[in-house]
Order: structure tokens, then C-alpha cells, then sequence
């Protein structure tokens, strides 16, 4: 007992808490790198994580392909899908106020959505773990569900990885660079369009990854990704875009504080997050991890 | 984000000497139009258009006027929708106090969301107050007088002044038209003065005008609540023509759907906003009887209008030779 809270109790919630941390961290990261380069806050991510979650069902369902190559697969296809709206229509308004970006990917999220929904029903479908995740371990103190590690542990990699990949790599280095100034880049002879639809792909395959890895915790529905998206903003205007790692870290964070409030005061777990955004604003507008622009 | 829009084309186009009586006497034509629609169009229709022309015109005064693109208007609509049911309903208020404690809750809502908000800008003030805006309707899905998911239903339309029955329909159109007209003038009152001025300026270049001495937050602040105020008088309204307050009226959906309205018809003009409403509104009336979702009509024609006329219907009409040769100009 710690506070009049059974120990088990909070170790539960600390875990959900953990796990919707490895969703805000993962898709703030991809909003952070999208964000970095070009300038645009894709409101898609929710769609494109839905996207995921959804081509992995139907790999499952229509061709029999199994989780494993699923978690694979669906985010390549994602990133595929997001690289040809970058080339056909998203490239055209980067000369243009970032707004419009905004607002273009809030359309095609919009109308994605819709699509979904009308050929797939609001309702959610569920989508099995994979058999050599099923069950469950008793630490002593609690039984942790072998999925529910897994996804710690798997977003917690990825995105260590795509972390190096940014900081460590030279085709990370052009990224940084040209997330500093595009034009010179360019004369140095580096293909910057090509890699401005890179880390779009990069981007929205990371939110396709995030879908596949949450299929079996949350059933499989259109909407799955909308209401998620706004609390991952508020994330984002937490951790300030400035940092690839202050996404990550205020992504677990706030995920874990969430849990916490779950367990202690149940009535504003909805909000906390909006609530500790507005905190933040208040007393760091830059965010906690921002450089102001 | 009119700042950076493009460069209207073209040969300098010389204004028509009676540009302004030609300008006067469209308005008068539509005055007229207004009062006399009810003989041939559902009552019902036109009042939910009226409404949610007031509501893109109270939103455009932010975006069109200032520049700061609020993505949390539905708040201010569906929360005065609350406060004005709730007050009519519960307390027994008349219509019109109704209508007025909706506009007061909306501009104090308007006045907190709009202190953090503008504590960033661009396209972080999008963001931050879609965040607001939800967590405010997360206290509405909890908060007892809402009812949750049922919304406050059978709202009294009651008495004007305790004397004319808005239960007519006819009677509550002539009254929907007038808080319609005042909050026009409201706004191009303001739009026009030299507040408006400023605001504009702000928008153009805020480091501009802030070396001029001007205090940018408060200019910014003062525009956040009155845009919110008067988003709050279309959504208490808007409890009345239809009798209910729901959630759906304060969920994100409807800050997308007046963004969408203000773009389709153009951002910065006055006539703009109402005919984007005009527009959507009929589509959704349209639409409402098959069962192909809405959302992905709105989706693509937000795509198209993004990419390919940014300026919006009303905007072109003014950017073309005949709407400049008539004196109109978009404000961005």
C-alpha cells in the first residue's frame, strides 16, 4: 500500500501509463522530425497511425500475412502512401504560411477517416497478439501481459534508433543540416527534395509502426487515431519541437504522469496532460525542451 | 497567414466612379433577399445558415483580421450553446438574457483559453487551442448540467422581451436575422476602426508593431474574446433555433467545420465566411439523407481549396477584374 493505494493497483496504471507513453513518444518523435524539415505539423499522424493499424489487419485477414512481417510491412506501406501525397500535393505548399500545411493535412486526415469509415463501420475490430507474446509473467508484485512489455520495449527501440539515425549517421546529418538551411545544403549537391519526402515517409511510417503495435492493445477502428492526435499536440507544445530526444522523453513522461493521475484522481485523467500543457505555456512558453524561435 | 499571400496579378484595374453606391446597393439587394427568403425556403434551413454565417464571420474576425488561426472555436460556439440552454431551460431566463450569458461565458472562456494561447504563435496557437479547446470538452462530457451524451434537449425558445412568441417560426427567423445583422455590423464596425487597424497591422508584422509600441498581446487578447463573444452569440442562438445543446457542437469537428466555411468562401473578406457557410450548410442538408459520410467530402474539398484557391470563392471574385473594378479587396 502506498497512499491508501494498493501496490498492485498503481503498478497497473503505471504500466498503462508506460504504454500510452510509447504511443505519444513515438508519434511526437515522427511529428517532431516531419516538423524539423518541413515546417509542417502533419495532422495526419493520427490517420496514418490508423493507416497502420489497419493494414495490418488486413495483411492478416486478406492475405494471410502474419504480425511479424506485418510490423514491417504496413509501416512501409504507410511511409509509401505518405511519400506520394508529399510529391503530388504537399511539396507545393512549403513556400507557402506553414498554416496551410496545417490545414491541407487536417483535409487529408478528414477525408481518410471518412473513407474508412464508410467502407469499414465506426465499430473497432479486434486483432489478435501474436502467439509468442500471448500471456503473461508474474513479476511477484504483478502479472505484466507479455504484449504489453513488448510494446515498451519495442517503441522504447525504435526509437533509440531513429534517434542514432538522426544524430549519429550521415544521412542524418544532411537531415540536420538541412533542417538548418535547405538552400546551401542544395548547392552542396544534396538532393533536399528527395530528402524533404524521406522524413515525410520517415514520419508517417514511424505513426504506421505506433498503429501496428497498438492493433492488439485497442481494437482496430477509423477513429482510433483522431482523438489521439490532439493530446499528442499537447505533448508536442510540452516538450517544444526544438529536440528529437525532448519528444521522446516528455512522450513517456506525460504517458506515466497520466497513469499516475488515473490512480490517484480518476476524474481529471482526460486532461492532465492539456492541464500540465497549459502549466508549461504559462511558466516556459518555449517548452520544456524548446529553443524559442 | 495572410502575410505571406500572394500578390494579387495582373494590370492595375481603375475603380468604377460608383463603385461605392453599386457596393450599397448589393448589400440592400441581399437585405432584401434575407427577409423575404422564408416565403421560399425552409425557415429551419435558413436560420442554421444565418448561425453559422454569424459563427465563420466571429472566427474570421481572428484569422482574416489578425492572423491567428484558432483551431478551438467550437468551445466558444458549443459552450454558449450550453449556457444559454442551460440558463433558458433550468433558470427560466428569457431568450434574450439567455443569449447574453452565452456571449458573457463564451468571451470569459475566450479570455483564459486566448492568455495561453497567444503565448505562442503560428502555427503553436493552432495547436494549443485545439488542446484547450478539447479539454474543454472533456469538462463537458463530465460536468453534470451538460447530461453527457444527451445534450440539453427541448430548450424553450420562450418570449422576446416577454412579448413576441418565438415559437413562430417566422417570428424566430426575423429575430435570428437581426442578432445576424448586428453581429455583421459588430464586426465591420471593429474590422474598420482603428483597433482593426492595429490588428492588421499585427498580422503583417508583428515585430513591426510591436516597435511601434504596441502592446501585440493585449491587441491579440482583445481580438481572441471578441471573436470569441461573438462565436458564443452565434452558438447560444443556435440552442435556440434548434432547442438543443450537444456535444457535437463543442467537439473538434466543428472548430475544423467553421475553419473549412471561412476558407470556402474566403478569408478576410466580410461576405466570405457567410457564403462558406451557405455552402457547407447546404451540403451537410444535401447530404444528410444518404448515408455517404460527410467527412470525406469535407476532407477533399479542404485539400482542393488549400492547393488550388486559397483565396476562396468570395476572395477570387474580389481578385477578378469586375470585383476590383467594384471596389472590393480581400484584407489579406
Amino acid at each position: 500500500m502506498i497512499f491508501g493505494i494498493p501496490l498492485q493497483a498503481l503498478m497497473g496504471q503505471l504500466l498503462v501509463g508506460l504504454i500510452n507513453g510509447s504511443f505519444y513518444a513515438l508519434l511526437s518523435l515522427g511529428l517532431a522530425v516531419i516538423f524539423g524539415l518541413l515546417r509542417v505539423i502533419n495532422f495526419a499522424h493520427g490517420a496514418q497511425y490508423m493507416l497502420g493499424a489497419f493494414t495490418a489487419l488486413l495483411l492478416l485477414t486478406v492475405g494471410g500475412i502474419n504480425y511479424w512481417l506485418a510490423l514491417i510491412l504496413a509501416p512501409l506501406i504507410v511511409g509509401l502512401f505518405a511519400a506520394l501525397v508529399e510529391r503530388s500535393m504537399l511539396s507545393r505548399l512549403y513556400k507557402l504560411d506553414p498554416l496551410y500545411g496545417l490545414l491541407f493535412t487536417f483535409g487529408l486526415a478528414l477525408a481518410i477517416e471518412g473513407t474508412f469509415r464508410y467502407f469499414y463501420g465506426a465499430s473497432g475490430k479486434p486483432y489478435a497478439a501474436p502467439p509468442q507474446l500471448s500471456g503473461a509473467v508474474n513479476l511477484g508484485f504483478m502479472f505484466l501481459p507479455i504484449y504489453r512489455g513488448w510494446v515498451v520495449i519495442a517503441s522504447l527501440a525504435v526509437c533509440i534508433a531513429v534517434w542514432l539515425l538522426i544524430e549519429k549517421t550521415k544521412l542524418g546529418a544532411y537531415l540536420r543540416a538541412a533542417t538548418e538551411n535547405p538552400v546551401l545544403v542544395q548547392a552542396f549537391g544534396v538532393n533536399v527534395p528527395l530528402l524533404l519526402t524521406l522524413t515525410y515517409a520517415l514520419g508517417a511510417g514511424l505513426a504506421g509502426f505506433a498503429g501496428v503495435l497498438a492493433a492488439p492493445i485497442y481494437q482496430v477502428s477509423p477513429l482510433m487515431g483522431s482523438n489521439l492526435i490532439i493530446i499528442v499536440f499537447a505533448v508536442v507544445v510540452v516538450g517544444g519541437m526544438g529536440s528529437i530526444l525532448g519528444a521522446i522523453v516528455t512522450g513517456y513522461l506525460l504517458g506515466v504522469v497520466e497513469g499516475l493521475t488515473k490512480v490517484f484522481y480518476p476524474e481529471a485523467s482526460n486532461i492532465v496532460i492539456f492541464v500540465i500543457m497549459a502549466i508549461v505555456l504559462i511558466l516556459r512558453p518555449a517548452g520544456l525542451f524548446g529553443k524559442e524561435a | 497567414m495572410a502575410g505571406k499571400s500572394e500578390p494579387i496579378a495582373g494590370e492595375h484595374v481603375a475603380i468604377h466612379p460608383k463603385a461605392g453606391q453599386i457596393q450599397l446597393a448589393l448589400v440592400a439587394v441581399a437585405l432584401v433577399l434575407a427577409v423575404l427568403a422564408p416565403q421560399f425556403l425552409y425557415p429551419i434551413f435558413l436560420m442554421k445558415l444565418l448561425a453559422f454565417g454569424l459563427f465563420a464571420s466571429a472566427f474570421n474576425l481572428l484569422l482574416g483580421y489578425t492572423g491567428l488561426l484558432s483551431f478551438g472555436h467550437a468551445a466558444f460556439f458549443g459552450g454558449a450553446a450550453y449556457f444559454t440552454a442551460h440558463a433558458v431551460k433550468v433558470w427560466g431566463w428569457s431568450p434574450e438574457a439567455g443569449l447574453l450569458l452565452g456571449v458573457l461565458g463564451a468571451a470569459a472562456l475566450g479570455l483564459v483559453m486566448g492568455a495561453i494561447a497567444i503565448r505562442r504563435q503560428g502555427i503553436y496557437f493552432a495547436m494549443i487551442t485545439l488542446a484547450l479547446s478539447q479539454m474543454f470538452f472533456f469538462f463537458c462530457l463530465q460536468a453534470r448540467f451538460t447530461h453527457g451524451e444527451d445534450g440539453i434537449q427541448s430548450v424553450p425558445r420562450g418570449h422576446l422581451f416577454g412579448l413576441i412568441d418565438l415559437n413562430d417560426s417566422m417570428n424566430m427567423y426575423y429575430f435570428v436575422l437581426a442578432v445576424f445583422a448586428f453581429g455583421l455590423i459588430v464586426i465591420w464596425r471593429f474590422v474598420n476602426s482603428p483597433f482593426g487597424m492595429i490588428l492588421k497591422s499585427i498580422r503583417e508584422n508583428e515585430q513591426r508593431a510591436v516597435s511601434l509600441g504596441y502592446s501585440v498581446a493585449r491587441y491579440k487578447l482583445a481580438a481572441f474574446v471578441m471573436s470569441a463573444a461573438l462565436a458564443g452569440l452565434a452558438g447560444g442562438l443556435k440552442a435556440l433555433i434548434f432547442q438543443f445543446a450537444t456535444l457535437t457542437d463543442v467537439a473538434w469537428q466543428m472548430s475544423g467545420e467553421v475553419i473549412l466555411m471561412t476558407l470556402l468562401g474566403g478569408i478576410g473578406t466580410l461576405a466570405g465566411p457567410i457564403f462558406g457557410a451557405g455552402l457547407v450548410v447546404t451540403l451537410q442538408n444535401y447530404l444528410a439523407t444518404s448515408d455517404f459520410p460527410v467527412t470525406i467530402i469535407t476532407g477533399v474539398v479542404f485539400m482542393v481549396c488549400v492547393l488550388l484557391f486559397r483565396r476562396g470563392l468570395v476572395g477570387e471574385f474580389f481578385a477578378s477584374k469586375l470585383g476590383r473594378r467594384l471596389g472590393f479587396r480581400a484584407q489579406s
